[in-house]
């Protein structure tokens, strides 16, 4: 981190120093640590060498025009519109065989190499995991073992409104990460419930977007244990910058071990039946805050015209789009976003409002989380309607 | 009796209006050629601001000058607003001014189709901002902020702001169709004696270029946004895989349009700078043939590599193979243009006027966006630097280092002929050189912002890469306010001040405008030129 106070003298020489500071090449990429992230890197390493030499040699002459060929030194312009003589001929037509050849046989080949090879998910994989991006956190799953989770932005907002954060992984950090073995190869299968999100860490070389209502596919095979850090990279609406990707790579029996831990919690969290009132709440703060907060706001305000209030009593003007299928199930009246019906209240939750932002959670939070967390809607910012919702009355919900 | 006669239709020829009515009334294709370049001027200062808004907000981590809301609507206005409101209409204000009296026609073929197509332009741009300015008054939630691409569903579950930018999208369509047919019809049928085609000016070749993809590509934009628009309010699916539509399709109309649009952007620049470099190196063009067969094949190639824009969105092997290749090729006829560009420099007796300088800066700029165009082609590397920084740096160097220095060069080239008037060559030079500065500062930086694994479109960024955004920002303010220069000299010079130019303006200067008077009369070419 370079003190503000260094930074002032923003010349182009300080540029290079501030990025040798970083200690690491700043040509290159973030250290690659899989095996498309290595071809990349040596694409790039290659590429940015002949586009050095091109540029010096186009620039070179440029430059010995300018400073040979001035006015000032008393040149006759010469006439010439085309090449005369076969000699000229040939040195015209050198430059654009070289850049052939460069295009198809020098980038060409390994490119040709690189997309196969990247296209090649299926052989060998020895796991599948699935990622989906929803509006604005990833959700993972790893279907042959049964565990899934979401994963969401743990960088506390004090940071973020701090105006001179910290922490070193400040808005890269999660609070459950994406857990995957080194040396065995995983397929990534990516799809997305809402709209089109991507899916990028730097040091695997990847970046796949997540389309709704598709499955798209890459993969990744990892040299050594460590965490990698990536984030979103496909522009997702207000939160696209609240959306990183943790990877924690573990040796293989260390990533057994997690997958039986997962497994047991698994159990444990489903078993869940009947919480007291005041868990409920607590329970429901924690996860309204990581995953209402962002649109309704902490304050249970929401944003005029954009994200409809919790708080009650707030009037919210938007389109009928947005507010038909609110006031249809009894929670918009006069302008007013009322306490309306809790069954409905769950479906929306579990649903979402198609058309809308609100995106549907039934595959994102169980059915403590959403019990808890419409407790806490429903007995906060105002609302004084008292009733507890629980997990049992949402398990019911979502079949319905 | 045949006086009276000559009497009568002279007079009839110089009806000349006055004050406010010459403006909003005007077919006269100078008139409307100033027209769209004050208005192209004026979209570039607020694409400008928005840029800065953009840098301010991302000058340290943890910025809240503007919310992520906001930030959004700034960097989509910021995109479209620089390439539909400033970059289109500036060169279609040089089409229309010069191209009649590059190839000596008294005017348009279409006048007032150009009336028409110019008039357009301003609710187009009121109706794409003024989301924005009603939402500082609390009006409403803001405009489009999806991004200038659209992509949906992201646009389809958006505010008001999208059908906004949507119903913009339809005028400036229209616009731009207008101005394209005029400007095809007046090249192929208003041709002076002798003007043949393989002698028009390169300038008039790439505009017929750009014409030509204008025609090609717009509609499908058009088409998209109607989709768009339908999906939003009449309950189709065109774009939502849940009623059977498919969110890539957006993309893939969206593109089409989009990839030949940046040689809709950069081919009459690259026409401006073989005026230029001729002038100043007081030699023939080098390579005319050359070029001409160059902007057939780079148009031609344009609409078949639309898809290098989506080599993340799950594309099949083949079709990642393709559009990789097809791009490579297009290296080719552009290193083709800067071969000629060189060679028409090489062994000349130069000088280094301002125009001259902002055509070797986009000589030195555009090589550098077009080399590192060669390898985001590589479908896999891309991966690495597809909506990364990497990208926004790349498209920055070939869009303001290409057709954005290509029309100031181009400004300062033509402005004595239009105002009569010289700019102040010392303001213009120092124009060049803070541009020149800034412009690389801020986006040299961006390079390694993206290399170091920077996502574009984030109002707020990890501690990483801090330092190098500070110095990006610092250099974004500086480019900024040397554009102020610009318009100060244009202003200087319309207003009336300056050395008086002479008809041919630059001692080495060619073509037929340059044998008009400066500025040249509101009814030109009374009497036909005749090429030899």
């Amino acid at each position: 981190m370079v003190k503000p106070k260094q930074v002032i003298l923003g010349s182009a020489a300080l540029m290079l120093i501030s990025g040798a500071a970083q200690a690491h090449n700043p040509f290159e990429f973030q250290t690659p640590v899989t095996p498309i992230a290595r071809e990349t890197l040596y694409v790039h390493d290659l590429f940015l060498t002949i586009a050095g030499i091109l540029f010096t040699i186009g620039f070179g002459f440029l430059l010995f025009a300018v400073i040979h060929y001035r006015r000032g030194r008393g040149h006759t312009p010469a006439t010439f519109t085309a090449p005369r003589t076969p000699l000229q001929w040939a040195l015209s037509a050198l430059p654009i065989l070289t850049l052939m050849f460069i295009d198809y046989i020098v980038m060409g080949i390994p490119a040709y190499h690189a997309v196969l090879s990247l296209a090649d998910t299926r052989n060998d994989a020895a796991l599948v995991i699935k990622v989906t991006g929803s509006q604005w956190r990833w959700h993972y799953d790893y279907p042959d073992q049964g565990i899934s989770f979401v994963s969401n932005l743990s960088t506390s907002e004090a940071q973020r409104d701090s105006g001179a954060p910290t922490d070193s992984n400040y808005l890269l950090e999660v609070d459950k990460p994406l857990v995957l073995p080194v040396g065995e190869k995983v397929r990534v299968l990516l799809t997305s419930t809402d709209v089109i999100h991507a899916w990028w860490i730097p040091s695997f070389g990847i970046k796949q977007d997540a389309v709704p209502g598709f499955l798209r596919e890459t993969w990744v095979k990892i040299d050594k244990p460590g965490v990698y850090r990536g984030q979103c990279a496909e522009l997702c609406g207000v939160g696209h910058a609240y959306m990183p990707i943790v990877v924690e790579a573990k040796s293989q029996d260390d990533f057994k071990k997690w997958v039986a831990d997962a497994q047991a919690s698994a159990a444990q969290a489903a078993a869940v039946t009947t919480l007291s009132k005041e868990d409920l709440l607590k329970h429901g703060q924690q996860t309204y805050t990581t995953y209402c907060a962002l649109c309704h706001q902490p304050t249970g305000l929401g944003l005029p015209g954009a994200f409809p209030p919790i708080a009650a009593g707030k009037p919210f003007a938007a389109p009928p789009t947005m507010t038909d299928l609110l006031a249809q199930r009894g929670f918009f009246k006069n302008g007013l976003i009322a306490e309306g019906p809790v069954d409905q209240h769950i479906q929306i939750v579990l649903k979402g409002i198609p058309g809308t932002p609100m995106p549907n959670f039934d595959g994102q939070l169980n059915d403590a989380d959403i019990a808890a967390v419409i407790t806490f809607e429903r007995n906060s910012f105002g609302n004084h309607t008292g009733d507890v919702v629980q997990p049992s009355t949402v398990k019911a919900a979502r079949g319905k | 009796m045949s006086g009276a006669i000559t009497d009568f239709g002279h007079h009839d020829a110089h009806y000349e209006p006055k004050g406010l009515g010459r403006w909003l009334t005007t077919t006269n294709h100078k008139d409307i050629g100033i027209l769209y370049m004050l208005f192209g001027l004026t979209m570039f200062l607020l694409g400008g601001l928005f840029a800065e808004l953009i840098r301010a907000q991302l000058i340290h981590p943890s910025n809240h000058f503007l919310t992520p809301e906001v930030y959004n609507q700034v960097i989509t206005l910021h995109g479209l607003v620089m390439v539909f409101g400033a970059l289109m209409p500036v060169t279609a204000g040089f089409a229309n001014y010069l191209i009649p009296l590059m190839i000596g026609a008294p005017d348009m073929a279409l006048p007032r189709l150009n009336n028409w197509g110019f008039w357009l332009l301003p609710p187009a741009a009121i109706v794409l901002v003024l989301p924005f300015i009603l939402k500082l008054f609390g009006i409403g939630n803001g405009p489009v902020d999806t991004g200038w691409t659209m992509y949906a569903p992201l646009s389809v579950q958006g505010g008001p702001g999208v059908d906004f930018a949507i119903f913009a999208i339809f005028l400036l369509g229209a616009s731009s169709l207008m101005a394209s047919i005029n400007i095809v019809v007046t090249i192929f049928n208003l041709r002076a004696p002798g003007m043949t085609m393989m002698k028009l000016p390169l300038f008039v070749w790439s505009w017929l270029m750009t014409s030509f993809l204008l025609i090609a590509v717009f509609p499908a934009l058009i088409a998209g946004s109607a989709m768009l628009l339908a999906d939003r309010h009449f309950g189709t699916h065109f774009f939502s895989a849940a009623g059977g539509g498919d969110p890539v399709l957006w993309e893939h109309l969206f593109w089409f349009f989009g990839h030949p649009e940046v040689y809709i952007l950069l081919f009459p620049t690259a026409g401006i700078l073989s005026h230029i470099l001729p002038t100043f190196a007081r030699k023939p063009i080098y390579g005319y043939k050359a070029q001409v067969y160059s902007y057939w094949a780079i148009a031609a190639l344009s609409v078949v590599v639309w898809a290098h824009h989506m080599f993340t969105s799950g594309m099949p092997v083949a079709g990642q193979l393709y559009f990789m290749y097809s791009t490579m090729l297009i290296s080719v006829p552009l290193a083709i243009l800067f071969f000629c560009w060189l060679a028409t420099i090489w062994k000349g007796s130069l000088t280094f006027e301002t125009p001259m300088l902002f055509a070797l800066g986009y000589i030195v700029l555009f090589g550098i966006g077009g080399l590192t165009g060669l390898i985001l082609a590589d479908a896999v590397a891309d991966q690495q630097y597809h909506n990364s920084f990497f990208l926004v740096a790349h498209f920055h160097y070939a869009l303001f280092g290409g057709p954005i220095m290509g029309v100031i060069a181009g400004i300062y080239y033509w402005l004595p002929k239009i105002t009569g008037r010289m700019y102040s060559e010392p303001l213009g030079k120092l124009h060049f050189w803070l541009t020149m500065i800034g412009f690389n500062i801020t986006f040299m930086s961006q390079f390694f912002l993206g290399v170091a694994g920077m996502p574009r479109r984030i109002p707020d960024y990890a501690l990483q890469f801090a330092s190098l955004n500070l110095v990006s920002s610092l250099g974004a303010f500086l480019l900024g306010a040397a554009q102020l220069i610009l318009v100060y000299n244009v202003i200087r010079a319309a207003a009336g001040f300056g050395k008086p130019a002479t008809s041919q303006v630059w001692e080495g200067a060619q073509g037929l405008e340059f044998t008009l008077p400066s500025p040249p009369p509101h009814h030109t070419f009374d009497e036909q030129p005749v090429v030899a």
